[in-house]
């Protein structure tokens, strides 16, 4: 492998990564505060995408409009994931949740089916066409902008947990829900808020990964998974490891196509994730988490 | 109101809706089966069929029908891309609807998938575009299975002499999706590129899920491949066309008939036209008068306007063709029978159909109905398709 080839990889695999992250930082939002996900991450990826492309494509909305308009409903539909598919089963102990959310995202994507059509579509995006030439290799704003966005929301979330109060609010959910509920904490609206926020990031990486995809029911389930597993490799109760999982798996996924080609390449990267977490079980980036007797 | 009384009402209203609902069709009525790809990424495909055998249906009935008087109705299944659900959308138009004979759609792995419940249940399957190579050659006697489109090996003959012709190709490289239908592609150009006495630049596989294809693309260029040769369906051939004009390579494309199945034109944007692909048939031929008669039909009822209107055209015209064959088989063989239709269509004489005159369509060993001179090259332009000048 040439060095032209690597940067290529390097560049294709962070765009990748970069979504990979941006969909698993909505993972680490709701278990870094109630120990629970939404499995459905991917379907929200998806509403983001069709929201959008449904507004500008199709009902002529400015993307300005469409866009907030299309995260709006990702972290409305989240919230709702939160209050239906996770709330009940928390509250009796039980780990239901798992496949309710599932469950949930299936809806979803049949709803949607039923709704917006099987036929995936084309999403133009002039962040695709503008780019800028390096080393003989033409980069699009797009690629450039997508792990800008990851990395951006990355550093905005740990700092809001670190310095506001609603960050503070929500790790004394994290360490203690019945102490911080003492202390005046609304911790149901709260845990819904981490919900709704993971939905809007899910949005934000379908927004912009479908310019270089297709926009169709089912272009959720891959990145949902994938990005569940860079979550569970970068360590999932770490913001910036969240977002570092997702880049290695992005770059790994693009050497290993540049050097053996793609039949090998998905095999190869989930038995990294596996082996990593073998040798590592919190992640590369987690914390290992101490109980208190 | 009493049991009794309900049920009554509930049988009288189900007789009434049976004499009214104009689907359920009498029995002596002859059903045949279409299995394809109504919706998703090949959706067009699906339609397109769904037209030609439509038209074609709809001629025949208006002209009496065959058999003294019985009607073709036709009863559709989508499969989804999906080998399961095409086995067993397959089995239930078998079993339920005892239909005479299944047409298949786009899917080369959905259509190996119902070769052998074909070929077990002794019904004729004809193939109306699905190209795979083992569709037909698949081994069995008697061999139920039947195509009236094109076939992978002759198709890869035909896309590396294209290459090499139009493109003065050297070394093309290939870009095949990864599945069943890649594999019976790759076979076919590795072995149309040694008999052509040219050299691969090498062979990269497509996943349906990609989203960036230049680490594949890359690697072919550093190769040295000058021309890439697609075999895939729209939507994973506009992921490599996205990501080859990403790249900034302007690398002539040749492809199998794939992209056209789809919006194609729609998911790559304006390199679309740069894709230079196969058919078996444009409505941009010279005019016949089963083409003014199958355009005409097409405008009235779909309000095509110009041949360039005409969605993915090859899946009307074979499909067309395929339903005047079956009907012919069917007379010939004065009965709905599996065996019987399966040896008349493998005896049938001569057919002035759209694509061409058929002589001899069929033979016992010969089920491919369409020859590498059947076949043209087209291009997308502004969303439409014309043939290459």
């Amino acid at each position: 492998m040439g060095i032209n080839e690597l940067i290529s990889a390097l560049i294709t695999g962070a765009g990748i990564g970069s979504m990979y992250g941006l969909t698993a930082l909505g993972f680490y939002t709701t278990y870094a505060i109630s120990r629970t996900v939404n499995f459905a991450q991917g379907s929200c990826l998806m509403l983001g995408a069709v929201l959008t492309f449904s507004m500008v494509n199709q009902s002529g909305l400015s993307a300005w409009v469409a866009v907030p308009l299309a995260l709006l409903f990702c972290g409305l539909w989240s919230g709702l994931v939160e209050l239906v598919a996770v709330r009940p089963f928390v509250k009796r102990h039980s780990d239901a949740w798992l496949m309710a959310t599932v469950a949930l995202g299936l809806i979803l994507e049949n709803i949607v089916l039923f709704t917006f059509g099987k036929d995936p579509r084309g999403m133009s995006s002039p962040l695709l066409q503008m780019g800028i030439d390096l080393a003989g290799l033409r980069i699009s704003f797009l690629q450039i902008l997508i792990p800008i966005v990851g990395f951006g929301i990355a550093l905005g979330l740990a700092l809001v947990m670190r310095f506001t109060k609603i960050g503070k609010a929500l790790l004394a959910i994290a360490q203690n829900p019945s102490a911080a509920r003492l202390m005046g904490i609304h911790t149901e609206k709260t845990i819904s808020l981490a919900f709704a926020l993971a939905g809007v990031f899910a949005g934000i990486a379908g927004i912009l990964i479908a310019p270089l995809y297709t926009v169709s029911a089912g272009m959720g389930t891959i990145f949902g998974i994938k990005a569940f597993a860079a979550a569970i490799l970068g360590g999932i109760d770490s913001a910036a490891g969240v977002m570092a999982g997702g880049l290695i798996l992005g770059i790994t996924e693009a050497i290993l196509v540049t050097a053996f080609g793609s039949t090998y390449a998905q095999m190869f990267s989930f038995a990294l994730t596996i082996v990593v977490l073998a040798i590592r079980p919190v992640g590369l980036f987690g914390r290992k988490g101490v109980n208190k007797i | 109101m009493n049991n009794k009384r309900v049920m009554s009402i509930c049988i009288a209203a189900s007789a009434l809706a049976t004499a009214l609902i104009p689907g359920l069709s009498p029995a002596q009525d002859i059903k045949v089966g279409l299995v394809a790809a109504l919706t998703g990424q090949s959706a067009q495909s699906g339609e397109s069929i769904v037209r030609g055998l439509t038209i074609a249906i709809d001629e025949l009935n208006a002209k009496g029908g065959v058999l003294g008087g019985k009607k073709f109705v036709l009863i559709k299944r989508d499969d989804e891309s999906s080998p399961p659900k095409g086995v067993t959308a397959a089995r239930e138009l078998i079993s339920s609807e005892k239909v005479v004979a299944l047409f298949g759609g786009i899917d080369t792995p959905v259509s190996l998938a119902i070769v052998p419940i074909a070929n077990q249940n002794k019904k004729p399957f004809l193939g109306v575009w699905a190209a795979g190579t083992n569709i037909t050659k698949n081994g069995a006697t008697p061999n139920y299975v039947f195509r009236v489109s094109a076939q992978d090996d002759l198709v890869d003959i035909a896309l590396i002499e294209y290459a090499m012709k139009k493109f003065n190709s050297k070394k093309p490289g290939l870009v095949l999706v990864n599945n069943p239908w890649g594999e019976s592609n790759e076979k076919g150009l590795k072995a149309a590129a040694a008999a052509a006495g040219i050299t691969l630049a090498g062979v990269e596989k497509l996943e349906q899920s990609d989203v960036d294809v230049t680490p594949q693309l890359g690697r072919l260029k550093n190769a040295g491949a000058d021309t890439i040769i697609l075999v895939a369906n729209a939507a994973p051939g506009a992921q490599m066309m996205k990501s080859r004009e990403r790249m900034g390579w302007t690398v002539p494309v040749v492809s199998h008939w794939g992209v056209s199945g789809g919006r194609f034109d729609e998911l790559v944007g304006p390199t679309a036209g740069d894709v230079h692909f196969i058919q078996t048939y444009s409505f941009f031929s010279a005019p016949t008068p089963a083409s003014e008669k199958v355009f005409s039909e097409l405008s009235k009822r779909y309000g095509v306007k110009t041949p360039a209107d005409v969605i993915a055209p090859v899946g009307t015209a074979n499909a067309y063709d395929a339903m005047n064959l079956l009907a012919l088989a069917i007379e010939k063989a004065k009965s709905t029978d599996g065996d019987a239709i399966r040896v008349a269509l493998e005896q049938l004489e001569s057919y002035q159909g759209l694509i061409k005159t058929y002589d001899k369509p069929f033979a016992t060993a010969a089920h491919e109905a369409l020859a590498p001179a059947d076949y043209i090259m087209v291009r997308y332009d502004g969303g439409k398709i014309v043939p290459v000048k």
